[in-house]
């Protein structure tokens, strides 16, 4: 029988909170919880990402709901002679210094809307009891049992879900173009998440790895495949950890594999790893890669859905995309769009960082200004500074200055920078800062990780990345500016993939709102 | 664990090309991939030579040049780059003695730089091997720095 608690701790244990040692603090915790006698009280769990960054080791303890940030070595003991003996509250080490109450929202912040995160930092990432006790695969047991999967296809569709990587291509359409294909079929999810400033799908991957397997299981009944892979990037150590203990567990209780739940319906995942390309988050040259070559993107058409993996029809989704599914089956497609947008329903999860004074990780309907996600769930810029710019969307992005900063975050109202959603990236930048080196440095980064196979992509990434460092010097005229303008115009028209038509947006939204910062810098 | 074990581990097949790269690269002190690896994996897989080599020169993470014990990567994404990754890669410069993509004479590090770590939050950041660096300050890096030479002296 499962034990009851009166207290449950839960240590965030994420790449970021590890550099801080959370592991010691964690193993320390309970070392000194045994020592206190309580080890039958309380319970201390491993938990994901909190939605608190850049704080150090990062703790809550419920029922009280108390976040502890910023714990040290030597703090352990007082918040176990403190809090859990005495039950006073330790309290230099709480969250902006007071109580918070109820769910993961953080202090002073907004209620979030949780669909994808929602479980992330309150249950244990590698426990898939912990998952289900909070709904976890109900809807995998819906679709199998009381829907046929036309239904699944239908009720996405309905949904209005679109692709969370990026090019927000409605999600059920894309199915139901696989969906009735012959032969082997897969179900390829892209977590090779290299935008600069992106790590959304890590958070997802390490908070929720339960989530996003129903997802694909539920993707792989929807359009009748038999397989499915997850292409995370190489450098993702503990994202690759938790999937593959997650593909684990859910094998031993009959989730993937022969026959799930005793149903007629058979589908396995495995996880593939990236060895450092930018590119291959391209949905073909992720395919090439996944078939052991260079990550050249291919000629679309076909394709992917229809000629992909092992020339066979393979869906490609977002780890996001896939992430949302499971609710949408649950509550059914009028239930999600309660949220968002009449033409972008759902959620977005963003990752804030740079001068901002709560950086980390939210999830918020779709439609939400950038305003509000700066200042109401970000808390605002660091120190009171005035703010200057946010680039969003990583290198791949748009830099937005206070001009732009009431347009609203869905796929339609961005118009022609609607690709920056995919990555969530927000990066803001104060007063202070030279906008023009972030410039340069996105433009150095295209210069890196183009593949060369096509000439525009190739030449005027270089290109563009000697003129930018030539403003920097101070040695480029305002002809020299305009040319990059032309150029990364050109190559928008003319590049094979993304990658190439990408600095265009970079460059005309410096244009549209930073072009006094370039200005500044040009020798006249 | 010797090449030949680690291509016995796989199916000769070309989709199990990056793997094979992956374990043999981790396999060695120099952390790369010779002529003869290459050679070696091109027959395993009756893949032209010129197609393994395509591939090892392709994804960032191999190499085909002798690297140090511990290979060293800077991130310079914007995010890093905003909060002072440049001073953190000039510091190891000087520090290490080398330039990008350089060794140390001792063998003992390879300075590079990566594109974005995806731990942006605690930026400037790096990576040395598997472990992830942030917050890095120059007191910081002389401390890591010293764990690693440490390590191996002691």
């Amino acid at each position: 029988m499962a034990k009851i608690f009166r207290t449950h701790i839960l240590v965030s244990i994420d790449p970021e909170t590890l550099l801080a040692g959370a592991k010691g603090i964690f193993e320390k915790l309970k070392k000194e919880i045994e020592k206190a006698g309580l080890s039958d009280e309380i319970m201390v769990a491993e938990t994901g990402n909190l939605g608190i960054s850049g704080k150090g080791v990062v703790l809550v303890v419920y029922p009280e709901g108390v976040y502890y940030v910023n714990v040290k070595s030597e703090d352990v003991s007082r918040i176990v002679n403190e809090h859990l003996l005495k039950g006073r509250i330790v309290k230099d080490l709480v969250f902006s210094g007071e109580l918070v109450k109820g769910e993961t929202v953080t202090l002073e912040r907004p209620k979030e809307e949780r669909i994808v995160l929602k479980g992330s930092g309150e249950i244990d990432p590698e426990n898939i009891e912990e998952y289900i006790g909070i709904g976890g695969f109900e809807a995998l047991g819906k679709a199998l049992f009381e829907m046929k999967p036309e239904d699944v296809v239908k009720e996405v569709k309905e949904s209005g879900l679109r692709g969370r990587g990026g090019a927000g291509f409605p999600t059920g359409l894309k199915w139901s173009f696989t969906a009735p294909l012959q032969g082997e079929k897969y179900i390829i999810c892209n977590a090779d998440e290299g935008e600069p400033g992106t790590f959304k799908d890590r958070l997802i991957m390490e908070g929720v790895p339960y989530r996003l397997i129903e997802g694909m299981i539920l993707a792989g009944y929807a359009v009748g495949a038999s397989k499915g892979f997850i292409y995370i990037r190489g450098e993702y150590d503990l994202s690759i950890k938790r999937v593959e203990n997650a593909i684990k567990k859910c094998k031993e209780y009959n989730l993937l594999g022969k026959n799930i739940l005793e149903s007629n319906f058979s589908f396995d995942i495995e996880v593939r790893k990236g060895a450092g390309a930018y590119v291959c988050g391209e949905e073909t040259a992720l395919i090439e890669s996944m078939e052991g070559k260079r990550g050249n993107p291919r000629n679309k058409p076909p394709f992917p859905g229809v000629k992909g993996f092992r020339q066979n029809p393979s869906v490609v989704n977002n780890v996001e995309t896939l992430t949302n599914v499971p609710d949408i089956i649950k509550n059914g497609s009028k239930w999600y769009k309660s949220f968002g947008t009449e033409k972008c329903p759902g959620t977005k999860v963003y990752t804030l960082m740079g001068d901002i004074l709560y950086p980390g990780l939210i999830e918020v309907p779709m439609g939400t200004t950038l305003k509000d996600i700066i200042f109401k769930y970000g808390g605002g810029l660091k120190e009171g500074k005035k703010f200057k710019a946010a680039l969003i969307g990583g290198a791949a992005g748009a830099f937005i200055s206070e001009k732009g900063i009431d347009v609203k975050m869905d796929f339609d109202s961005l118009g022609e920078y609607a690709a920056v959603l995919g990555s969530g990236a927000i990066l803001v930048l104060s007063e202070d800062r030279n906008a023009v080196e972030t410039l340069d440095s996105i433009l150095q980064f295209f210069k890196h990780e183009s593949c060369g196979k096509c000439s525009p992509c190739r030449i005027g990434t270089k290109q563009l990345s000697i003129h930018s460092k030539n403003i920097l010097k101070g040695k480029s005229t305002i002809e020299d500016w305009e040319r990059m303008k032309e150029l990364s115009y050109i190559m928008k028209l003319t590049s094979f993939c993304p990658l190439g038509q990408s600095p265009y947006i970079p460059i005309n939204s410096f244009s549209k709102y930073l072009e006094d910062d370039i200005k500044k810098m040009l020798n006249k | 664990m010797d090449r030949e074990k680690i291509l016995k581990k796989y199916e000769p097949t070309r989709e199990n090309l990056l793997y094979i790269l992956h374990d043999i690269q981790n396999s060695k002190d120099e952390k790369y991939l010779s002529e003869d690896d290459l050679v070696a994996v091109s027959k395993y897989l009756k893949v032209s030579r010129s197609e393994v080599m395509g591939v090892a020169t392709f994804y960032t993470m191999f190499s085909v040049k002798k690297r140090g014990h511990h290979i060293v990567r800077v991130c310079v994404s914007p995010p890093c780059q905003l909060m002072g990754s440049d001073t953190v890669f000039n510091y190891l410069k000087k520090t290490l003695g080398v330039k990008e993509g350089e060794t140390t004479d001792d063998n003992m590090f390879t300075l590079e730089t990566s594109s974005c770590l995806g731990v942006c939050a605690v930026a400037p950041a790096m990576m040395v091997d598997d472990d992830m660096y942030g917050n890095l300050t120059p007191e910081k890096i002389d401390e890591i720095i010293t764990k690693y030479r440490e390590k191996k002296n002691g």
